[in-house]
Protein backbone atom coordinates (compact mmCIF):
# COMPACT_ATOMS: atom_id res chain seq x y z
CA UNK A 1 0.00 0.00 0.00
CA UNK A 2 2.70 2.34 1.32
CA UNK A 3 4.63 1.95 -2.32
CA UNK A 4 2.11 4.14 -3.92
CA UNK A 5 2.80 7.37 -1.72
CA UNK A 6 4.40 9.84 -3.41
CA UNK A 7 7.07 12.62 -2.49
CA UNK A 8 5.28 15.67 -3.25
CA UNK A 9 7.56 18.03 -2.04
CA UNK A 10 4.83 19.40 -0.06
CA UNK A 11 5.13 16.95 3.21
CA UNK A 12 4.71 18.49 6.55
CA UNK A 13 3.18 21.58 5.50
CA UNK A 14 0.08 20.28 3.83
CA UNK A 15 -2.60 17.27 4.85
CA UNK A 16 -2.03 13.88 3.28
CA UNK A 17 -3.89 13.60 -0.39
CA UNK A 18 -2.20 16.57 -2.00
CA UNK A 19 -2.71 20.89 -2.18
CA UNK A 20 -6.61 20.57 -1.79
CA UNK A 21 -6.62 22.11 1.62
CA UNK A 22 -9.95 22.35 3.71
CA UNK A 23 -11.00 25.89 4.93
CA UNK A 24 -7.76 26.53 3.18
CA UNK A 25 -5.57 26.41 6.24
CA UNK A 26 -2.41 23.98 6.64
CA UNK A 27 -3.05 21.32 9.37
CA UNK A 28 -0.92 22.36 12.00
CA UNK A 29 -2.71 25.33 12.09
CA UNK A 30 -6.36 24.48 11.75
CA UNK A 31 -5.01 22.06 14.39
CA UNK A 32 -3.72 24.65 16.68
CA UNK A 33 -7.15 26.58 16.44
CA UNK A 34 -8.91 23.68 17.41
CA UNK A 35 -6.86 23.20 20.58
CA UNK A 36 -6.99 27.06 21.63
CA UNK A 37 -10.97 26.25 20.88
CA UNK A 38 -11.06 23.39 23.30
CA UNK A 39 -8.67 24.95 25.49
CA UNK A 40 -10.65 28.01 26.01
CA UNK A 41 -13.50 26.02 26.77
CA UNK A 42 -11.69 24.58 29.77
CA UNK A 43 -10.75 28.52 30.87
CA UNK A 44 -14.85 29.08 29.71
CA UNK A 45 -15.27 26.58 32.44
CA UNK A 46 -13.50 27.68 35.44
CA UNK A 47 -15.11 31.33 35.05
CA UNK A 48 -18.27 30.16 34.56
CA UNK A 49 -17.12 28.19 37.81
CA UNK A 50 -16.10 31.20 39.26
CA UNK A 51 -18.97 33.17 38.59
CA UNK A 52 -21.43 30.55 39.89
CA UNK A 53 -19.70 30.24 43.32
CA UNK A 54 -19.46 33.85 43.14
CA UNK A 55 -23.50 34.09 42.84
CA UNK A 56 -23.94 31.69 45.41
CA UNK A 57 -22.44 33.97 47.51
CA UNK A 58 -22.96 37.43 45.64
CA UNK A 59 -23.44 39.48 49.30
CA UNK A 60 -20.16 38.06 51.54
CA UNK A 61 -17.67 38.13 48.23
CA UNK A 62 -14.70 40.08 48.84
CA UNK A 63 -13.79 43.28 47.34
CA UNK A 64 -11.10 42.77 45.00
CA UNK A 65 -9.76 46.10 45.13
CA UNK A 66 -9.27 45.98 49.14
CA UNK A 67 -7.10 42.28 48.33
CA UNK A 68 -4.61 43.11 45.41
CA UNK A 69 -2.87 46.02 46.83
CA UNK A 70 0.56 45.98 46.20
CA UNK A 71 3.32 47.22 44.00
CA UNK A 72 6.70 46.57 44.24
CA UNK A 73 9.21 49.27 45.90
CA UNK A 74 5.83 50.83 47.57
CA UNK A 75 5.45 49.54 50.91
CA UNK A 76 2.44 50.56 52.47
CA UNK A 77 0.83 52.72 49.50
CA UNK A 78 -2.73 51.44 48.58
CA UNK A 79 -2.61 50.87 45.17
CA UNK A 80 -5.62 49.28 44.19
CA UNK A 81 -5.13 47.32 40.57
CA UNK A 82 -2.25 48.89 39.13
CA UNK A 83 -0.16 46.52 39.32
CA UNK A 84 -2.44 44.13 38.15
CA UNK A 85 -3.43 46.69 35.24
CA UNK A 86 0.83 46.90 34.76
CA UNK A 87 1.21 43.02 34.08
CA UNK A 88 -2.01 43.36 31.66
CA UNK A 89 0.16 45.85 29.66
CA UNK A 90 3.12 43.90 29.71
CA UNK A 91 1.16 41.00 28.63
CA UNK A 92 -0.37 42.87 25.49
CA UNK A 93 3.00 44.34 24.73
CA UNK A 94 4.46 41.04 24.41
CA UNK A 95 1.21 39.78 22.08
CA UNK A 96 1.81 43.13 19.88
CA UNK A 97 5.92 41.58 19.31
CA UNK A 98 4.60 38.36 18.37
CA UNK A 99 2.63 39.91 16.24
CA UNK A 100 5.34 41.77 15.07
CA UNK A 101 7.35 38.69 14.69
CA UNK A 102 4.90 36.83 12.66
CA UNK A 103 4.74 39.62 10.17
CA UNK A 104 8.79 39.81 9.77
CA UNK A 105 8.21 36.10 9.28
CA UNK A 106 5.81 36.68 6.26
CA UNK A 107 8.50 39.09 4.88
CA UNK A 108 11.40 36.22 5.42
CA UNK A 109 13.28 38.61 7.79
CA UNK A 110 15.06 36.57 9.60
CA UNK A 111 16.44 39.13 12.17
CA UNK A 112 13.80 41.06 12.76
CA UNK A 113 11.89 38.18 13.72
CA UNK A 114 14.79 36.86 16.28
CA UNK A 115 14.56 40.26 18.13
CA UNK A 116 10.69 40.33 18.15
CA UNK A 117 10.56 36.66 19.60
CA UNK A 118 13.36 37.88 21.95
CA UNK A 119 10.89 40.68 23.62
CA UNK A 120 8.33 38.61 23.41
CA UNK A 121 9.98 35.76 25.49
CA UNK A 122 11.31 38.59 27.68
CA UNK A 123 7.52 39.96 28.21
CA UNK A 124 6.46 36.63 29.20
CA UNK A 125 9.01 36.25 31.76
CA UNK A 126 8.13 39.20 33.21
CA UNK A 127 4.82 38.66 33.73
CA UNK A 128 5.54 35.02 35.08
CA UNK A 129 7.30 36.44 37.30
CA UNK A 130 4.41 39.72 38.13
CA UNK A 131 2.16 36.46 39.33
CA UNK A 132 4.40 34.82 40.97
CA UNK A 133 4.62 38.20 43.71
CA UNK A 134 1.00 38.34 43.80
CA UNK A 135 0.64 34.84 44.66
CA UNK A 136 3.29 35.58 47.33
CA UNK A 137 1.16 38.63 48.65
CA UNK A 138 -1.65 36.98 48.29
CA UNK A 139 -0.93 34.03 50.89
CA UNK A 140 1.01 36.28 52.97
CA UNK A 141 -1.55 38.22 53.31
CA UNK A 142 -2.01 41.54 54.98
CA UNK A 143 -3.98 42.47 57.87
CA UNK A 144 -4.91 39.32 59.16
CA UNK A 145 -8.45 38.22 60.41
CA UNK A 146 -10.41 36.05 62.38
CA UNK A 147 -12.91 32.83 61.15
CA UNK A 148 -15.92 32.29 63.20
CA UNK A 149 -17.98 28.36 63.83
CA UNK A 150 -19.57 28.82 60.66
CA UNK A 151 -16.56 29.45 58.69
CA UNK A 152 -17.18 33.11 58.18
CA UNK A 153 -14.29 36.08 58.55
CA UNK A 154 -14.34 39.04 60.59
CA UNK A 155 -11.71 41.67 60.19
CA UNK A 156 -10.80 44.45 62.18
CA UNK A 157 -10.92 48.26 61.62
CA UNK A 158 -10.76 51.48 62.91
CA UNK A 159 -13.21 53.84 64.05
CA UNK A 160 -12.98 55.29 60.73
CA UNK A 161 -13.57 52.15 58.87
CA UNK A 162 -9.94 51.34 58.31
CA UNK A 163 -8.35 48.08 58.45
CA UNK A 164 -6.12 47.76 60.56
CA UNK A 165 -3.28 44.85 60.92
CA UNK A 166 -3.95 42.10 64.13
CA UNK A 167 0.42 42.77 65.01
CA UNK A 168 -0.73 46.75 65.85
CA UNK A 169 -3.07 45.83 69.01
CA UNK A 170 -2.43 41.80 69.90
CA UNK A 171 -1.12 41.45 72.94
CA UNK A 172 1.93 38.67 73.72
CA UNK A 173 0.42 36.11 76.32
CA UNK A 174 2.39 33.43 77.46
CA UNK A 175 1.70 30.58 75.12
CA UNK A 176 1.61 26.98 75.20
CA UNK A 177 0.59 25.71 71.75
CA UNK A 178 3.78 24.93 69.85
CA UNK A 179 3.67 23.79 66.04
CA UNK A 180 2.92 19.98 65.79
CA UNK A 181 5.67 18.21 63.74
CA UNK A 182 6.04 14.79 62.67
CA UNK A 183 9.43 14.61 65.35
CA UNK A 184 7.09 15.07 68.21
CA UNK A 185 3.94 12.70 69.05
CA UNK A 186 2.76 10.46 65.75
CA UNK A 187 5.63 10.39 63.05
CA UNK A 188 2.51 10.89 60.80
CA UNK A 189 0.85 13.61 62.30
CA UNK A 190 2.41 17.20 61.45
CA UNK A 191 0.94 21.23 60.66
CA UNK A 192 1.17 24.07 58.83
CA UNK A 193 2.95 26.99 60.41
CA UNK A 194 1.12 28.98 63.44
CA UNK A 195 -0.16 32.39 62.84
CA UNK A 196 1.90 34.59 64.72
CA UNK A 197 -0.75 35.51 67.27
CA UNK A 198 -3.63 32.93 68.96
CA UNK A 199 -7.40 34.00 69.48
CA UNK A 200 -6.49 34.71 73.15
CA UNK A 201 -4.09 37.03 72.14
CA UNK A 202 -6.29 39.08 69.49
CA UNK A 203 -9.29 39.19 71.49
CA UNK A 204 -7.35 40.65 75.16
CA UNK A 205 -6.13 43.43 72.32
CA UNK A 206 -9.52 43.98 71.13
CA UNK A 207 -10.91 44.56 74.58
CA UNK A 208 -7.84 46.77 75.84
CA UNK A 209 -8.44 48.98 72.60
CA UNK A 210 -11.79 50.85 72.20
CA UNK A 211 -11.25 51.99 69.15
CA UNK A 212 -11.32 48.62 67.33
CA UNK A 213 -14.48 46.88 65.38
CA UNK A 214 -15.50 44.37 63.69
CA UNK A 215 -15.90 44.44 60.31
CA UNK A 216 -17.93 41.08 58.79
CA UNK A 217 -18.01 39.52 55.30
CA UNK A 218 -21.70 40.81 54.39
CA UNK A 219 -21.76 43.57 52.29
CA UNK A 220 -24.11 46.12 52.37
CA UNK A 221 -26.39 48.07 49.73
CA UNK A 222 -23.57 50.39 48.34
CA UNK A 223 -21.31 47.16 48.48
CA UNK A 224 -19.28 48.34 51.40
CA UNK A 225 -18.80 45.67 54.25
CA UNK A 226 -20.91 45.83 57.40
CA UNK A 227 -19.13 47.26 60.63
CA UNK A 228 -20.43 46.31 63.80
CA UNK A 229 -21.28 48.51 67.17
CA UNK A 230 -18.41 47.97 69.78
CA UNK A 231 -21.13 45.71 71.81
CA UNK A 232 -21.81 43.52 68.74
CA UNK A 233 -18.25 43.34 67.90
CA UNK A 234 -17.27 42.05 71.18
CA UNK A 235 -19.81 39.54 71.16
CA UNK A 236 -19.15 38.62 68.01
CA UNK A 237 -15.53 37.63 68.40
CA UNK A 238 -16.15 36.14 71.94
CA UNK A 239 -18.52 34.01 70.78
CA UNK A 240 -17.93 33.16 67.19
CA UNK A 241 -14.09 32.90 66.78
CA UNK A 242 -12.55 29.93 66.62
CA UNK A 243 -9.29 30.82 65.18
CA UNK A 244 -6.50 33.34 63.61
CA UNK A 245 -6.51 33.53 59.81
CA UNK A 246 -3.24 35.13 58.26
CA UNK A 247 -2.84 34.69 54.53
CA UNK A 248 -4.81 32.56 52.47
CA UNK A 249 -4.49 29.11 51.49
CA UNK A 250 -6.78 26.35 49.88
CA UNK A 251 -8.77 26.07 53.40
CA UNK A 252 -8.34 28.97 55.03
CA UNK A 253 -8.56 32.70 53.77
CA UNK A 254 -8.11 35.67 55.32
CA UNK A 255 -10.03 38.04 52.87
CA UNK A 256 -12.95 36.17 52.90
CA UNK A 257 -14.73 32.45 51.62
CA UNK A 258 -12.10 30.19 50.61
CA UNK A 259 -13.24 29.58 47.50
CA UNK A 260 -11.93 33.01 46.70
CA UNK A 261 -8.51 31.49 47.22
CA UNK A 262 -9.03 28.33 45.74
CA UNK A 263 -10.64 29.91 42.08
CA UNK A 264 -7.68 32.62 42.82
CA UNK A 265 -4.93 30.08 42.71
CA UNK A 266 -6.28 27.96 40.28
CA UNK A 267 -7.62 30.02 37.42
CA UNK A 268 -4.64 32.37 37.83
CA UNK A 269 -1.95 29.42 38.22
CA UNK A 270 -3.60 27.96 35.22
CA UNK A 271 -3.61 30.50 33.12
CA UNK A 272 0.45 31.19 34.64
CA UNK A 273 1.07 27.65 33.80
CA UNK A 274 -0.02 28.53 30.41
CA UNK A 275 2.60 30.96 30.19
CA UNK A 276 5.23 29.23 31.26
CA UNK A 277 4.27 26.36 29.08
CA UNK A 278 3.96 29.44 25.99
CA UNK A 279 7.58 30.82 26.74
CA UNK A 280 9.34 27.48 26.92
CA UNK A 281 7.28 26.86 23.27
CA UNK A 282 8.58 30.68 22.43
CA UNK A 283 12.03 29.43 23.45
CA UNK A 284 12.18 25.87 21.07
CA UNK A 285 10.95 27.98 18.15
CA UNK A 286 13.17 31.47 19.16
CA UNK A 287 16.13 28.99 18.57
CA UNK A 288 15.10 27.28 15.78
CA UNK A 289 14.75 30.84 14.06
CA UNK A 290 18.32 31.61 15.27
CA UNK A 291 19.34 28.54 13.70
CA UNK A 292 17.61 28.96 10.32
CA UNK A 293 15.48 25.97 10.38
CA UNK A 294 12.37 28.46 8.55
CA UNK A 295 14.46 30.09 6.22
CA UNK A 296 15.81 26.89 5.33
CA UNK A 297 12.40 25.75 5.36
CA UNK A 298 11.19 28.39 3.11
CA UNK A 299 7.89 29.41 5.32
CA UNK A 300 8.01 30.80 9.06
CA UNK A 301 4.41 29.41 9.50
CA UNK A 302 6.10 27.53 12.86
CA UNK A 303 6.08 31.25 14.37
CA UNK A 304 2.87 32.01 13.41
CA UNK A 305 1.37 29.03 15.18
CA UNK A 306 2.92 29.61 18.37
CA UNK A 307 1.87 32.89 17.65
CA UNK A 308 -1.61 31.84 17.88
CA UNK A 309 -1.23 30.29 21.06
CA UNK A 310 0.93 33.51 22.56
CA UNK A 311 -1.88 35.57 21.70
CA UNK A 312 -4.50 32.97 23.24
CA UNK A 313 -3.00 33.21 26.75
CA UNK A 314 -3.00 37.03 26.64
CA UNK A 315 -6.65 36.35 25.45
CA UNK A 316 -7.69 34.73 28.57
CA UNK A 317 -6.04 37.22 30.57
CA UNK A 318 -8.27 39.85 29.51
CA UNK A 319 -11.58 37.72 31.00
CA UNK A 320 -8.99 36.56 33.86
CA UNK A 321 -8.28 40.53 34.64
CA UNK A 322 -12.35 41.45 33.81
CA UNK A 323 -13.77 38.93 36.29
CA UNK A 324 -11.71 38.86 38.73
CA UNK A 325 -10.14 41.87 39.35
CA UNK A 326 -12.86 44.60 37.76
CA UNK A 327 -16.22 43.52 38.10
CA UNK B 1 -8.50 3.41 0.21
CA UNK B 2 -5.04 4.59 0.31
CA UNK B 3 -4.17 3.71 -2.91
CA UNK B 4 -7.19 4.84 -4.52
CA UNK B 5 -7.13 8.26 -2.94
CA UNK B 6 -3.26 8.78 -4.20
CA UNK B 7 -4.03 7.83 -7.62
CA UNK B 8 -6.53 10.30 -7.68
CA UNK B 9 -4.61 13.41 -6.55
CA UNK B 10 -1.66 12.66 -8.76
CA UNK B 11 -4.12 12.76 -11.36
CA UNK B 12 -5.81 15.83 -10.24
CA UNK B 13 -2.05 17.39 -10.18
CA UNK B 14 -1.94 15.80 -13.76
CA UNK B 15 -5.09 17.69 -15.16
CA UNK B 16 -4.66 20.86 -12.97
CA UNK B 17 -1.45 22.51 -13.85
CA UNK B 18 -1.20 24.88 -10.43
CA UNK B 19 0.87 22.77 -8.44
CA UNK B 20 2.33 24.42 -5.51
CA UNK B 21 -0.92 26.70 -5.16
CA UNK B 22 -1.22 26.98 -1.69
CA UNK B 23 2.83 28.17 -1.73
CA UNK B 24 1.43 30.80 -4.38
CA UNK B 25 -1.96 31.77 -2.40
CA UNK B 26 -0.09 32.12 0.84
CA UNK B 27 2.55 34.63 -0.79
CA UNK B 28 -0.31 36.39 -2.49
CA UNK B 29 -2.09 36.10 0.71
CA UNK B 30 0.75 38.30 2.03
CA UNK B 31 1.64 40.66 -0.17
CA UNK B 32 -2.45 41.36 -0.40
CA UNK B 33 -1.96 43.03 3.02
CA UNK B 34 1.54 43.47 3.48
CA UNK B 35 2.28 47.50 3.86
CA UNK B 36 -0.72 48.21 5.96
CA UNK B 37 0.36 45.17 8.33
CA UNK B 38 2.56 47.19 10.59
CA UNK B 39 0.48 49.66 10.95
CA UNK B 40 -2.81 47.79 11.66
CA UNK B 41 -0.72 46.29 14.79
CA UNK B 42 0.25 49.69 16.27
CA UNK B 43 -3.51 50.63 15.21
CA UNK B 44 -4.95 47.57 17.43
CA UNK B 45 -2.25 47.87 20.31
CA UNK B 46 -3.21 51.51 20.78
CA UNK B 47 -6.68 51.29 21.20
CA UNK B 48 -6.91 47.74 23.59
CA UNK B 49 -4.44 50.16 25.49
CA UNK B 50 -6.64 52.97 25.54
CA UNK B 51 -9.41 50.44 26.50
CA UNK B 52 -7.62 49.06 29.29
CA UNK B 53 -7.00 52.37 30.74
CA UNK B 54 -10.28 53.36 30.94
CA UNK B 55 -11.20 49.85 32.32
CA UNK B 56 -8.63 50.74 35.20
CA UNK B 57 -9.58 53.93 35.77
CA UNK B 58 -13.50 53.33 36.00
CA UNK B 59 -12.25 50.09 38.43
CA UNK B 60 -10.86 52.65 40.18
CA UNK B 61 -13.23 55.16 40.44
CA UNK B 62 -16.23 53.27 40.41
CA UNK B 63 -18.72 56.07 39.44
CA UNK B 64 -21.72 56.36 41.77
CA UNK B 65 -24.62 56.58 38.89
CA UNK B 66 -23.25 53.31 37.22
CA UNK B 67 -23.21 51.05 40.20
CA UNK B 68 -26.71 52.32 41.00
CA UNK B 69 -27.96 51.78 37.67
CA UNK B 70 -29.03 48.26 37.17
CA UNK B 71 -29.64 46.35 33.94
CA UNK B 72 -30.70 42.70 34.24
CA UNK B 73 -29.82 42.11 37.60
CA UNK B 74 -26.24 43.84 37.19
CA UNK B 75 -25.18 47.07 37.95
CA UNK B 76 -24.17 49.25 34.63
CA UNK B 77 -20.40 49.01 35.32
CA UNK B 78 -20.14 45.62 35.11
CA UNK B 79 -22.09 45.57 31.65
CA UNK B 80 -19.45 47.85 30.85
CA UNK B 81 -16.40 45.59 31.67
CA UNK B 82 -18.37 43.14 30.43
CA UNK B 83 -18.39 44.93 26.89
CA UNK B 84 -15.28 46.37 27.09
CA UNK B 85 -13.66 42.72 27.59
CA UNK B 86 -15.41 41.60 24.81
CA UNK B 87 -14.55 43.98 22.43
CA UNK B 88 -10.91 43.31 23.59
CA UNK B 89 -11.27 39.37 22.84
CA UNK B 90 -12.50 40.37 19.25
CA UNK B 91 -9.47 42.43 18.41
CA UNK B 92 -6.83 40.32 19.71
CA UNK B 93 -8.57 37.33 18.06
CA UNK B 94 -9.58 39.42 14.67
CA UNK B 95 -6.03 41.54 14.26
CA UNK B 96 -3.86 39.75 16.34
CA UNK B 97 -4.39 36.23 15.14
CA UNK B 98 -5.40 36.72 12.06
CA UNK B 99 -9.01 35.32 12.25
CA UNK B 100 -9.70 38.14 9.55
CA UNK B 101 -7.96 36.96 6.80
CA UNK B 102 -8.89 33.37 7.33
CA UNK B 103 -12.02 31.73 5.65
CA UNK B 104 -15.59 32.48 7.06
CA UNK B 105 -15.65 28.43 7.73
CA UNK B 106 -12.71 27.98 9.60
CA UNK B 107 -14.18 31.28 11.83
CA UNK B 108 -17.58 30.20 12.43
CA UNK B 109 -16.07 26.43 13.38
CA UNK B 110 -13.89 28.63 15.80
CA UNK B 111 -15.94 31.21 17.16
CA UNK B 112 -19.51 30.46 17.07
CA UNK B 113 -19.10 26.60 18.85
CA UNK B 114 -16.77 28.39 21.40
CA UNK B 115 -20.08 31.33 21.56
CA UNK B 116 -22.59 29.30 21.89
CA UNK B 117 -21.09 26.11 24.52
CA UNK B 118 -19.78 29.36 26.87
CA UNK B 119 -23.53 31.10 26.48
CA UNK B 120 -25.00 27.96 27.63
CA UNK B 121 -22.38 27.59 30.53
CA UNK B 122 -22.66 30.81 31.72
CA UNK B 123 -26.43 30.67 31.62
CA UNK B 124 -26.73 27.05 33.34
CA UNK B 125 -24.69 27.76 35.85
CA UNK B 126 -25.23 31.66 36.86
CA UNK B 127 -28.88 30.86 37.39
CA UNK B 128 -27.94 27.85 39.40
CA UNK B 129 -25.88 30.29 41.73
CA UNK B 130 -28.15 32.26 41.84
CA UNK B 131 -30.98 29.74 43.03
CA UNK B 132 -28.66 28.61 45.75
CA UNK B 133 -28.00 32.11 46.99
CA UNK B 134 -31.89 32.40 47.64
CA UNK B 135 -31.86 28.95 49.55
CA UNK B 136 -29.14 30.33 51.83
CA UNK B 137 -30.97 33.52 51.92
CA UNK B 138 -34.34 32.40 51.99
CA UNK B 139 -34.32 28.64 54.20
CA UNK B 140 -34.13 28.19 57.28
CA UNK B 141 -31.11 26.91 58.36
CA UNK B 142 -28.21 29.53 59.75
CA UNK B 143 -25.08 29.90 57.83
CA UNK B 144 -23.36 32.27 59.67
CA UNK B 145 -22.68 31.86 63.17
Amino acid sequence: MNATAVKTGTEGKVWGGGDEQPLKASYGKLMMWFFILSDALTFSGFLAAYGFSRFKYLNIWPIADEVFTHFPFLHGVDAPMYYVALMTFILIFSSVTMVLAVDAGHQMKKNKVIWYMFFTILGGVIFVGSQAWEWANFISGEYGAVETKGGKIIQFVNQEGEQVTLESFAVELPRERTRLTKNEALWYESESSLPDYDLAEVVEGFKANPDLLVRTQLLNEEGRKVILSREESLAKLENDGVQVVQGANLVHNEYGPPLFADFFFFITGFHGFHVFSGVIINIIIFINVILGTYERRGSYEMVEKVGLYWHFVDLVWVFVFTFFYLV
Amino acid sequence: MYLHSSIWFNFKKIIIPQSGTIKKYIMAHDSAHHGSATKRIWTVFGILSIVTIVEVALGIIRPVFLIETHFLRMHLLNWIFIVLTLYKAYLITWAFMHMEHETKGLRRSVVWTGIFLVCYLIFILLTEGDYIFDVYKEGYVAWDF
